[in-house]
C-alpha cells in the first residue's frame, strides 16, 4: 500500500535489462537500446559506415585511376573475379579476347579461361598517389599483380572511354554520399535557425515562416531545382558547382526539419517540466539549451538521417539530366549520365545497374537506419 | 445449452473462475487470476479497485474485447438468454457471429471517454443506430425514431437536432450520454460500465449516475459498474467486488464491504477513503491561524481573458496567511489552474494585484515585477505541479533534478550534493537512488521528487495545482501528510488547487470556491463544508458521492442553476 | 464550410504570387538579358539584327526598366491576354508550345495519381491489419526499396527489361501511326498500351509513400478506443474495419495529396525526358539547356499553378470528408 516500497514502474522503458541498470540509464544509452531492437536499422547503420569508409579511401580501394581511359578496352564487360584457381587460392580473372561482330559491326569480349589473370590483395598502385590528398601511398587494396599488355580488370564492366566503371563508382561515392551530409549540414543549419524562430517567438514571425514553407512545399522540386541548376554557368569551376547544386538540393531539405524543431518548441515551451524550469529562474537560453535541446535532439538526427538520402537522390536526377554536376567531376548521377538512353543501356547494361545498385543500396540503408533512428527517438514512450 | 439448476431466477451472468493472461516477451501477464461472480437482474455490482487491478480488462472479457495480446485462459462466463438457454461466452471464437449476437444486444458496453470512444466523422445518430441495423435490421425512417427516442430517454435536449450533430459538439456529460443510448438501443439484460463518471465532473457525475439507476428500474438490467471511486460504490451498488493485481480480495454486499470488511486489503482501501473525510487529525489538534496576522499573500481583483475571449480569472480576491493552507476548489473550466499560474507570473493576469510580503518585510505586485525581482520571488513561491509524469525532464536523473534550482541559486559542490541527499531523506525517498531517472519511479515516487524540487530553496508559499489527483486514493493521503509535515518543519503556507473536496477538508485550514473564473464563497473550511452558503458550493457539495451506503445522498442532491435557482426536488 | 472554402482560396492567392515571382527570378537568373543572348545568337548564325526589331522588344518587356516593372509587364501579359512571351529557341509564342504538352502532363499525373492511390490503400490496410505478417514485411520492404530507386532509374530499368526481355520498344505515348491521328477508339487503344508503363514508373515511389502512411494511419487508428466501442456493439469485424478505422485513416491521406501531387508532377517529368513523352518535361529540359528562359519560366509558372490548385482541391475533398475541420 505504500509508494515506497515497490519500484516497478507500470509505464515508461521495458528493456531486457536489469531494472536497476534501467533505473540509471539515460536519454541515449535507452536510445541505443531501444535502436539495437530494430535489427533491419542496426544492419543499415553497417552497411552506411562501410559505404563511407570506401567513400574516404577510395583511392586506396579503387584499383585504377578512374579517368584512365583504355581504347582497347571500350565497352568491356564485367570480368567475373573467381577466388579459386585449380583448387588453390589465386584470386584471378580471365583475361578478355577481344571479337568482331561482322554483322552488328561491334567489338564483342569474350572472356577466355585459358588465360587467367593472376588478381593480388595490397598490391602496387599503378602510379604513386595521395590518400585523401595528403599520404603518400603506393599501395592499393587489389590489383593486377604483374599486369602485361592485354590485361585487364574490370570487375564491373568499362564505359565507352575504358574506364573502369568500379574504380568510378568507388569515386563517385565521395561527392554523392558527401552531398547528402553537406546538404544535411546546411539544411541543419537553416531548419534549426528558421524552426527554432518560429517556434519560440510564435506570432507574427512564426506565421510567415510556416506560409513561406507550405508555399516551398507547394512548388514540385524537381521544376523548381532544374530551374535554379540551369542558371549555373558552364565555367563554374567545378567545387563551386558543387557547392551550388548542394544549395540547391537542401532549399527543401530544411523545411522539414524547420517543421520539426517548431513543433518541437511549441509543444514543450508549456511541458510542466519546462515551465518548472523557468521558475527555477532559468534563463530562457539556459532552458533552450538544457531542456529543449536534449529533447529533440534525437528527433533532429532521426529527421537529419532520413533527408540525406532525398538530397542524394536529387543530385543524381540533377546530374543524370545533365543540369547538375558535370564531367570531370565523378558522381554517382555523373556516371548515370553515360547510361542516359537506351541503346546504351541495351549494350552495355553495367553503365547503369553498377552505379544504380551504388545509389539503391546506399538510399535503402539511409532510409531504414533513419526509420530506426525514428523510432527510437522517444525512448521514453510505453513500449509494449 | 443447458439449464443451470444452481442458479436463481434472477441471475443472468455467472462468472466462474475466470483467467484472462497476457502474454509478453517478459513473461506472462496474469492480469485477470480467477474471478467469479454474479450478475442478477435489476442490481448493480461495483468492481473496485485501484488501477492495474485488472477491474476493467474483467468487464472486457465478458464480452471478449480484450485488447491484443490478451486472452481468456480459462473459467466460464454463463449467460442465460431471454430464452433461458444458457450460453458459456469464454468459450465462444471472439471474432464469431455468437458472440457477436450478444454484444449490444444482450450485453452492452459504455466506457471511460465518451469522447474517444466514440467516432468523430460519423453523426451520433449512426452510431447510435447501427446496433439496431446489426440486430434487428431496422433501417431508415423507423430506425431514425426509435434513435430519437433513445435520446429522450437519456434526456439530451432538442433530441431532433441533435441526432445529426457530431460528438465534438457535446459536452462531456452529453456525450456520455450518447454512449448510454447507443448501449440502451437494443435493450440488454446487462450493461457494463467501465468507469463512465471518471472523465467527468462530479455534478456531471452525479446526473450521470442518476441516469443510469433510472433507466435500470425502468429496463430491469444488471449493471456491472466498474469504478475505482469507493464513494461512487456506496452510492450505487448492491454488491461490490474488491479487485487487486488481477485477484478478487472480497465480494459481498454493499454494507458489509464497507462497514464489517474481512479482508486486509479492502480494509485499507476503505480506511484510507474514510481517513479522507474527515480534517487530518494533525490539523485538528493544531493552534488556528490568527485572522489578524498580516497575510503572505494579498491578491486583489485579479482578472485574465484569454485572446479567446474566455474571462479565465474574474476579479479575484483572496489572502493566504503565513503558516495557513488555502484550498482552491472548483469544477474543470472554473479557472482555478489558471489563478494558481498567475500567481507566479506563468500567465500574466491583466488586472488586479498580486501583493506579496517578502521576508524582509516589503510588500511586492508579483504582477508588476520586474524581472530580478520576479525571479528573487519565485524562490519564495514554488509550484508542485500535477502531473508526476510531464513535470519531471525524462532525461535528468533524480539528482540532477533536484539540484536545479540549487544551482541555479548559486549553491555548489559539496553543500550541493548534501542537500540534494538531504531533501530527498526529507521527502521520504532513498539518497542512494539520486543516479535513478524519473522512468525507474512509481507516480507517487515522482511527486515526491517533485515536492523536494519545490522546497529546495526554502520557500514560504507553495502553489500545489492538483497535485494528488493523478494518484491512487491510496497514496492521495499519505502525500497530504507528507506536504502537512513540511509545512509544520519549514513553516510552510499552501495554495493548494483541487477539484476534490476530500483532499480540501483534509487538509486546508481556509477554502475559496471558484465557479466560471469567479470566486463564489470564501471561509474556514468547516463552515463552507458543513454550512456553505452559495447554492453552487451546496450544489458541489452535495453531488459528491459519500462513502457511506448507509447515507445514500446523490439522488436528493441539490441542483445549481446560475439563472434561476432551485432546489432538484424541491 | 464556405468560410472555410472561402478561406483556403484566399490564402491561395499569395501562394500563387509566390510562385509567380519565383519563376520570374528563374527567367532572370541566366547572366544577361536574352536579348543580349539572342542578338549573340542571330550574330553568330552570321544574320543581321535590325536595330527596329531589338528596339521593339526591349520595348514590350521593359527590358530597360528596374526588374518589379519587368514583372510586372510580364504577368500583366499573362493575366489579361494570357501572353507567356516567346520562345526566342523555337521562335514562337510559348502559349503554342505548351498548352498541348501541359494538358499530357496533367493527364498522366492523374492517371498515376488514381493508380497510386488505388493500389497503396488496400495494401496499407492488409499490412496494418496483419502487422508483423509475411505479407506485412514484404509490402514494407518493397515500400522501401521503391523509395530508394530514382524515377528515372525505374524508367530506364523498365525500358531495358522491356526491350531486352520482351523486345518492345518502349517510348511516346502513341505509336508513330497515331501520334498525329485525331482522336479515335484505336487511338485510345494504342494510348492505354502506351500509358502504363510510364504511370506504373512515376508512380511506384509515391506508391511506397502512400502504404507507409496508410499502414501508420491504420495502425493508430485500430488503437483508438472507438473500435473497441463499434466490437462491442457487436459489429462483425470487416465491417467495422472498413467503416470505422479505415474511414478516419482515410482522412490525413487526403491531405498528403499536398505533396504527392507535386512528387508526382516531379517524377512525370523526369521520367518523361528519359521516355520521351510529349509532356512538359522534355520541352523545360530542352528549354533550361537552351537558356530559353520565357519558356521555361512559363512552364514552371504553370506546373506550379496546377500543384496549387491540386493542394486547394486536397483541402476542400478533406473538409467534406472530415467534420472536425469543417466545423473549425
Amino acid at each position: 500500500m505504500t509508494d515506497i516500497t515497490s519500484l516497478p514502474p507500470e509505464t515508461g522503458p521495458s528493456f531486457n535489462l536489469p531494472g536497476k541498470d534501467i533505473a540509471v540509464a539515460g536519454q541515449w544509452r535507452l536510445f541505443w537500446l531501444k535502436f539495437k531492437k530494430h535489427r533491419i536499422a542496426l544492419a543499415s547503420l553497417v552497411v552506411i559506415v562501410f559505404m563511407y569508409l570506401v567513400a574516404v579511401f577510395a583511392d586506396f580501394i579503387a584499383p585504377v585511376d578512374p579517368n584512365a581511359t583504355n581504347a582497347r578496352f571500350t565497352y568491356a564487360p564485367p570480368q567475373g573475379l573467381s577466388l579459386l584457381l585449380d583448387g588453390s587460392f589465386r584470386p584471378h580473372v580471365n583475361q578478355l579476347k577481344m571479337t568482331l561482330n561482322t554483322e552488328s559491326m561491334r567489338r564483342e569480349f569474350v572472356a577466355d579461361p585459358t588465360k587467367p589473370v593472376s588478381v593480388g590483395f595490397f598490391v602496387k598502385a599503378p602510379q604513386p598517389y595521395h590518400l585523401l590528398g595528403l599520404i603518400p601511398m603506393e599501395t592499393k587494396l587489389f590489383g593486377l599483380t604483374n599486369p602485361q599488355v592485354g590485361d585487364s580488370l574490370y570487375i564491373f564492366g568499362a564505359d565507352r572511354l575504358g574506364r573502369d566503371i568500379f574504380s568510378r563508382v568507388v569515386h563517385g561515392a565521395q561527392i554523392s554520399l558527401s552531398i547528402g551530409l553537406v546538404g544535411v549540414f546546411m539544411s541543419l543549419i537553416l531548419g534549426v535557425t528558421i524552426g527554432g524562430v518560429s517556434g519560440f517567438f510564435g506570432g507574427w514571425a512564426d506565421l510567415a515562416i510556416q506560409r513561406f514553407i507550405e508555399l516551398l512545399r507547394s512548388i514540385p522540386t524537381i521544376p523548381l531545382w532544374m530551374g535554379l541548376a540551369a542558371a549555373i554557368p558552364v565555367g563554374w569551376p567545378p567545387l563551386r558547382t558543387y557547392f551550388v547544386i548542394t544549395l540547391i538540393v537542401s532549399l527543401i531539405g530544411w523545411t522539414s526539419l524547420a517543421r520539426e524543431v517548431r513543433g518541437k518548441f511549441l509543444s514543450l515551451r508549456n511541458e510542466d517540466f519546462v515551465i518548472a524550469a523557468r521558475l527555477d529562474g532559468m534563463s530562457e537560453i539556459g532552458i533552450i539549451f538544457n531542456h529543449l535541446v536534449p529533447s529533440f535532439m534525437s528527433h533532429i538526427i532521426a529527421t537529419l538521417t532520413l533527408a540525406i538520402p532525398s538530397m542524394i537522390l536529387a543530385e543524381t536526377a540533377l546530374s543524370f539530366l545533365g543540369i547538375g554536376l558535370q564531367p570531370p567531376i565523378i558522381s554517382w548521377g555523373v556516371l548515370l549520365q553515360e547510361a542516359q538512353n537506351i541503346r546504351a543501356v541495351a549494350q552495355a547494361p553495367w553503365l547503369l545497374f553498377t552505379p544504380a545498385a551504388a545509389i539503391i543500396i546506399s538510399v535503402l540503408s539511409l532510409n531504414f537506419l533513419g526509420d530506426g533512428l525514428r523510432d527510437a527517438a522517444d525512448p521514453y514512450e510505453s513500449v509494449s | 445449452m443447458s439449464i443451470n439448476p444452481n442458479v436463481s431466477q434472477n441471475t443472468i451472468l455467472t462468472v466462474e473462475d475466470l483467467k484472462t493472461y497476457f502474454p509478453l516477451r517478459t513473461g506472462i501477464f496474469k492480469a485477470v487470476d480467477g474471478v467469479s461472480f454474479e450478475l442478477k437482474r435489476g442490481k448493480t455490482l461495483c468492481v473496485v479497485g485501484e488501477s492495474g487491478s485488472g477491474k476493467s480488462v474483467t468487464a472486457r472479457s465478458i464480452l471478449q474485447i480484450v485488447d491484443r495480446p490478451g486472452r481468456i485462459e480459462g473459467g466460464s462466463i454463463l449467460l442465460t438468454r431471454a430464452d433461458r438457454s444458457v450460453t458459456d461466452l469464454a468459450k465462444l471464437d471472439p471474432r464469431g457471429k455468437d458472440i457477436r449476437s450478444v454484444r449490444g444486444k444482450e450485453i452492452a458496453m459504455i466506457f471511460q471517454e465518451p469522447m474517444s470512444s466514440l467516432s468523430p466523422v460519423h453523426r451520433i445518430g449512426t452510431q447510435i443506430g447501427e446496433a439496431l441495423r446489426i440486430h434487428f435490421g431496422i433501417l431508415g425512417n423507423e430506425q431514425r425514431e426509435r434513435v430519437l427516442e433513445l435520446l429522450r430517454q437519456v434526456e439530451i435536449p432538442r433530441p431532433e437536432t441533435a441526432i445529426d450533430r457530431y460528438t465534438f459538439e457535446f459536452s462531456g456529460g452529453m456525450r456520455q450520454r450518447v454512449m448510454i443510448a447507443m448501449a440502451l438501443a437494443c435493450n440488454p439484460q446487462v450493461l457494463i460500465a467501465d468507469e463512465p463518471t471518471t472523465a467527468l465532473d462530479v455534478t456531471t457525475q452525479a446526473e450521470i449516475l442518476d441516469l443510469i439507476k433510472k433507466l435500470q428500474q425502468s429496463h430491469g438490467m444488471a449493471v456491472l459498474f466498474i469504478t475505482h471511486d469507493m464513494g461512487v460504490v456506496a452510492e450505487i451498488a448492491d454488491e461490490v467486488l474488491v479487485m487487486y493485481r488481477g485477484k478478487v480480495m472480497e465480494r459481498g454486499p454493499v454494507e458489509q464491504i464497507f462497514h464489517a470488511p474481512q479482508d486486509d486489503y479492502t480494509r485499507r482501501l476503505i480506511g484510507s477513503v474514510v481517513k479522507l473525510e474527515k480534517k487530518a487529525e494533525v490539523r485538528l489538534t493544531r493552534a488556528p491561524i490568527a485572522a489578524e496576522a498580516a497575510p503572505l499573500l494579498d491578491v486583489k481583483n485579479l482578472s485574465l481573458t484569454f485572446p479567446s475571449g474566455l474571462k479565465a480569472v474574474d476579479d479575484v480576491s483572496l489572502i493566504v496567511r503565513p503558516g495557513e493552507t488555502l484550498g482552491i476548489v472548483g469544477e474543470s473550466g472554473s479557472g482555478k489552474t489558471t489563478m494558481g499560474r498567475c500567481l507566479l507570473r506563468i500567465y500574466d493576469a491583466q488586472a488586479g494585484a498580486i501583493d506579496f510580503r517578502r521576508l524582509d518585510g516589503r510588500t511586492v505586485d508579483i504582477r508588476t515585477a520586474d524581472k530580478a525581482e520576479l525571479k528573487d520571488i519565485r524562490r519564495e513561491v514554488r509550484m508542485i505541479f500535477q502531473d508526476p509524469v510531464g513535470s519531471l525532464s525524462p532525461r535528468k536523473n533524480v539528482g540532477q533534478i533536484i539540484a536545479e534550482p540549487l544551482k541555479l541559486a548559486g549553491v555548489k559542490g559539496r553543500e550541493l550534493e548534501d542537500r540534494v541527499s538531504e531533501l530527498m531523506l526529507q521527502v521520504g525517498l532513498e539518497p542512494a537512488w539520486r543516479e535513478r531517472y524519473p522512468h525507474a519511479f512509481s507516480g507517487g515516487q515522482r511527486q515526491r521528487i517533485g515536492i523536494a524540487r519545490a522546497i529546495a530553496v526554502k520557500p514560504r508559499l507553495i502553489v500545489a495545482d492538483e497535485a494528488t489527483s493523478a494518484l491512487d486514493v491510496s497514496l492521495r493521503s499519505q502525500m497530504l501528510d507528507l506536504m502537512m509535515k513540511l509545512q509544520d518543519e519549514l513553516g510552510l503556507s499552501y495554495v493548494f488547487i483541487s477539484h476534490d473536496m476530500s483532499v480540501i477538508r483534509y487538509m486546508c485550514d481556509r477554502v475559496a470556491v471558484m465557479y466560471r473564473g469567479r470566486i463564489v464563497e470564501t471561509g474556514d473550511t468547516d463552515q463552507v463544508v458543513n454550512h456553505p452558503r452559495h447554492d453552487y458550493t451546496r450544489a458541489l457539495l452535495s453531488a459528491i458521492p459519500h462513502p457511506d451506503p448507509r447515507e445514500r445522498r446523490i439522488h436528493k442532491r441539490f441542483r445549481y442553476d446560475p439563472a434561476r435557482t432551485v432546489s432538484a426536488n424541491g | 464550410m464556405l468560410r472555410y472554402i472561402l478561406k483556403r482560396l484566399l490564402f491561395a492567392i499569395p501562394t500563387l504570387f509566390a510562385v509567380s515571382i519565383i519563376a520570374f527570378i528563374i527567367i532572370q537568373l541566366p547572366p544577361g538579358d536574352y536579348l543580349t543572348t539572342l542578338m549573340a545568337d542571330w550574330a553568330s548564325q552570321g544574320g543581321a539584327v535590325e536595330a527596329g526589331t531589338v528596339a521593339a522588344m526591349r520595348e514590350r518587356y521593359g527590358l530597360d526598366q528596374p526588374l518589379y516593372f519587368q514583372y510586372y509587364k510580364w504577368i500583366w501579359g499573362i493575366l489579361t491576354a494570357g501572353d507567356f512571351g516567346i520562345s526566342f529557341e523555337l521562335g514562337k509564342p510559348v502559349t503554342e508550345l505548351i498548352w498541348n504538352r501541359l494538358g499530357f502532363s496533367l493527364l498522366l499525373s492523374l492517371l498515376t495519381l488514381c493508380f497510386v492511390w488505388a493500389i497503396a490503400i488496400p495494401i496499407g490496410i492488409l499490412s496494418a491489419v496483419r502487422q508483423y505478417s509475411i505479407s506485412d514485411y514484404t509490402a514494407t520492404f518493397l515500400a522501401f526499396f521503391f523509395l530508394a530507386v530514382p524515377d528515372f532509374l525505374m524508367a530506364l530499368s523498365a525500358m531495358y527489361v522491356m526491350s531486352a526481355w520482351f523486345g518492345q520498344s518502349v517510348g511516346g505515348l502513341f505509336s508513330p501511326d497515331y501520334v498525329d491521328a485525331g482522336w479515335s477508339f484505336g487511338k485510345l487503344v494504342d494510348f492505354a498500351r502506351h500509358v502504363w508503363l510510364p504511370v506504373v514508373v512515376i508512380g511506384l515511389g509515391s506508391l511506397a509513400a502512400l502504404v507507409r502512411i496508410m499502414r501508420a494511419n491504420l495502425l493508430d487508428e485500430l488503437s483508438k478506443p472507438y473500435v473497441t466501442t463499434a466490437r462491442a456493439k457487436g459489429m462483425s469485424e470487416l465491417e467495422l474495419l472498413i467503416r470505422y478505422p479505415v474511414r478516419l485513416a482515410l482522412n490525413p491521406l487526403i491531405s498528403t495529396l499536398g505533396w504527392i501531387l507535386p512528387a508526382v508532377i516531379s517524377g512525370e517529368i523526369i521520367v518523361s525526358v528519359v521516355m520521351s513523352l510529349p509532356t512538359t518535361g522534355p520541352l523545360l529540359l530542352r528549354a533550361l539547356l537552351t537558356q530559353d528562359m520565357y519558356l521555361a519560366g512559363s512552364l514552371i509558372l504553370l506546373i506550379s499553378v496546377l500543384t496549387i490548385i491540386g493542394t486547394l482541391i486536397s483541402d476542400i475533398l478533406l473538409a467534406l470528408t472530415d467534420p472536425r475541420i469543417r466545423f473549425q
